[in-house]
């Protein structure tokens, strides 16, 4: 068995007093892996009876999960109606610049800090009243 | 000293851990508090009642020997706290969030004792006499829900709360998550008290990482207390649309979020086929207060006409005074807006309001004397939703905020149902087109094959019919509020600022 196939059944296991535990499962391969390829979906469908295409619609559908790793770090950075109000469009521009081809910048809708926006989120930690010159530096330090 | 800074998500994205740490590396006792919901102090230093904020790092000297210039005075007399009616975030500020003593202390679990005490249907009776209505947006009668749950028969029963709060300007269920975890779980416990079911699941978005560790956190504190009723917090996966109920109780079974058809409601066929009770986190979290002895009649006191009670208001956007200001139903947006909210934190004029999140109407500053609730909100096509204010002020390009509305909508889309799925696309295509002066014909169009093509360039006014008809289309077609109230922002904001979409009023004028 390889790892990857002892480590989910742990995965599997773990979740196995839930009901409907498909979404928690997912989550800890997704940490776990950086990502639910193909042959983690296989595994899960094995693992919980469900079809391939069954777990792969869901995999699909929540922006959470990916196919594919990507090793780069990741910045969120909220561009929702309020962000939007406070100006973090006029931020993009410089934030794409200082991301380059080593930084994935990923829009999010909301990340409930909208009376002190523009806000950006790497990992677990969280930014606010971001300007260009603090965003910058979020991004650089990712 | 004791010294009490909130250790809420947004406070600790402006550094209040670190104005923490420097005040316990002098040696002073530091608590971690809920925050008070006045965003633009914090970071807020509490000492004995003071407040000084928005501190930094610079200010610890000055706020231990008193003489820094942020100093606001009394906390609690502060105008924006003073001028509020607080029952949900009554503890907010005052107690640190995982911490059951403090939680006992400031009359905590005295509501679930005595639902328990008086028993099921008496509950529902109380609920039914406060007049409270579900906080997620639809504003549905709680009672009404609740009683449908417990007359459903079947010996499994669920509470789903959810905490999915996607909504731009909304940090409610945030603030009550992450500052009173216990206040939401008691608020679940006595539903499953009224209805019969034992257990319940918390489904909050995975964008907010404070809240589920310390709702996990205040469950393994409390999880004696609230037996024989059981609670699970469990993680959405970033899609906006599971914060519609149906769509989140797929997500909850394992499934792709896709919407449901209802009828069958949840409250006879939800969870797993099973009679379940879908509420949001500000509704269970008004529960407990209604529970105390006399509180059903405290909170029908408040408010005006079919909205009772209060309604934890959150200011946001381009706003000097942003925060949660939580107050009874019947205040007006210019008083929010101006009085309260002190105007736009840019300066400049206030051009527009969105109330209600993405899928909330633009509020025009003509319309600033509506009464908060939701029949008159109605009446303006507009909605309360989940009570998010964002402000814009008079750089803000409606015609693009429009767009962005059917954008947003095609990118959340769960794809159940076509006038969401292709309709948010077309929409998006059809802004473009108005933007950019009309529509020409393509070369497929202008050739001398296709007889019935028409050769004319369609105008704005002809591409804003089709918009509306689109909007119409939407509106009473799609299966939920994703793609049926998209229309309200694309709609209010082509009614009151034709001139961001066409250059001029007049054609718009003569569209509509």
């Amino acid at each position: 068995m390889t790892d990857k196939a002892t480590l989910i059944g742990e995965i599997l296991a773990a979740h196995a007093h839930q009901e409907g535990p498909l979404l928690p499962i997912l989550h800890d391969v997704q940490h776990a892996f950086g990502c639910v390829d193909a042959e983690s979906e296989a595994l899960i469908a094995k693992g919980l009876n469900l079809s391939r295409a069954d777990v792969h619609g869901v995999v699909s559908f929540y922006h959470d999960y990916s196919s594919t790793a990507d090793p780069r770090p990741v910045v969120q950075i909220c561009r929702a109606e309020s962000c939007k109000s406070r100006g973090v469009e006029a931020l993009m521009a410089s934030a794409k610049a200082a991301a380059g081809a080593r930084v994935k910048l990923h829009t999010v809708y909301c990340l409930g800090l909208c009376s002190s926006g523009p806000n950006a989120r790497v990992g677990d930690t969280l930014y606010a009243r971001l300007d260009a010159a603090a965003l910058t530096q979020v991004i650089e330090n990712a | 000293m004791l010294i009490r800074i909130s250790d809420d998500a947004l406070a600790r994205a402006l550094g209040a851990d670190k104005l923490a740490e420097a005040f316990a590396s002098k040696g002073h006792e530091v608590h971690r508090v809920s925050s008070w919901g006045m965003h633009w102090l914090e970071p807020l230093v509490d000492i004995g009642g003071k407040g000084f904020g928005p501190a930094t790092l610079n200010d610890v000297d000055a706020i231990l020997d008193g003489s820094s210039a942020k100093a606001i005075g009394e906390i609690a007399e502060h105008p924006f706290i003073a001028k509020q009616q607080r029952l949900t975030f009554a503890r907010a500020g005052r107690t640190r969030p995982t911490d059951l003593d403090d939680y006992l202390a400031h009359g905590g679990f005295v509501g679930l004792n005595r639902a328990r005490a008086i028993g099921g249907q008496a509950i529902i009776t109380e609920v039914l006499q406060s007049g409270l209505r579900g906080r997620g947006g639809a504003g549905f009668p709680a009672g009404i829900k609740w009683q449908t749950v417990a007359n459903a028969p079947g010996p499994k029963k669920y509470i789903v709360c959810n905490a999915d709060e996607g909504d731009s300007a909304t940090f409610a269920d945030r603030m009550v998550m992450e500052g009173d975890p216990f206040h939401l779980l008691e608020g679940l416990a006595i539903a499953g008290e009224a209805v019969g079911a034992d257990q319940g699941y918390i489904y909050v978005r995975s964008e907010y990482p404070d809240a589920i560790r310390k709702l996990n956190e205040a469950l393994a504190k409390c999880a004696h207390i609230l037996a024989p009723f059981k609670c699970e917090v469990r993680v959405g996966a970033g899609a906006y649309v599971c914060g519609e109920e149906t769509s989140l109780l797929n997500s909850l079974e394992g499934k792709r979020g896709e919407v449901r058809a209802k009828p069958p409601l949840p409250a006879l066929e939800g969870l797993f086929g099973k009679p379940t009770v879908v509420n949001n986190v500000l509704t269970l979290a008004a529960i407990p207060h209604i529970l105390e002895e006399g509180g059903a009649s405290h909170y029908d006191s408040h408010g005006i006409n079919r909205s009772k009670g209060t309604m934890p208001i959150q200011l946001a956007g381009n706003i000097k005074h942003g925060g949660l200001f939580e107050v009874a139903f019947g205040i007006t947006l210019r008083e929010l807006v101006y009085d309260i909210g002190g105007g736009t934190e840019s300066g400049r004029p206030v051009k527009a309001v969105q109330v209600g999140g993405p899928l909330g109407a633009y509020i025009h500053p003509d319309q600033f004397d509506i009464e908060f609730d939701y029949e008159a909100y109605a009446a303006v096509d507009a909605l309360i939703g989940h009570a998010g204010l964002t402000v814009f002020d008079d750089t803000a390009d409606m015609g693009g905020m429009a767009r962005f509305a059917m954008e947003f909508c095609a990118a959340e889309s769960c794809g159940k149902c076509t006038p969401c799925r292709i309709g948010a696309v077309r929409g998006v295509e059809l802004i473009d087109r108005i933007l950019a002066g009309g529509r020409v014909p393509d070369t497929l169009e202008l050739a001398p094959q296709m007889h019935n093509a028409k050769t004319k360039t369609r105008t704005q006014g002809e591409e804003i019919e089709l918009l509306t008809d689109l909007c119409d289309t939407m509106k009473f077609g799609s299966l939920c509020a994703l793609g049926g109230f998209t229309p309200y922002p694309v709609m209010s904001a082509l009614k009151h600022w034709p001139e961001d979409f066409t250059g001029s009023p007049v054609v718009a004028e003569a569209a509509e």
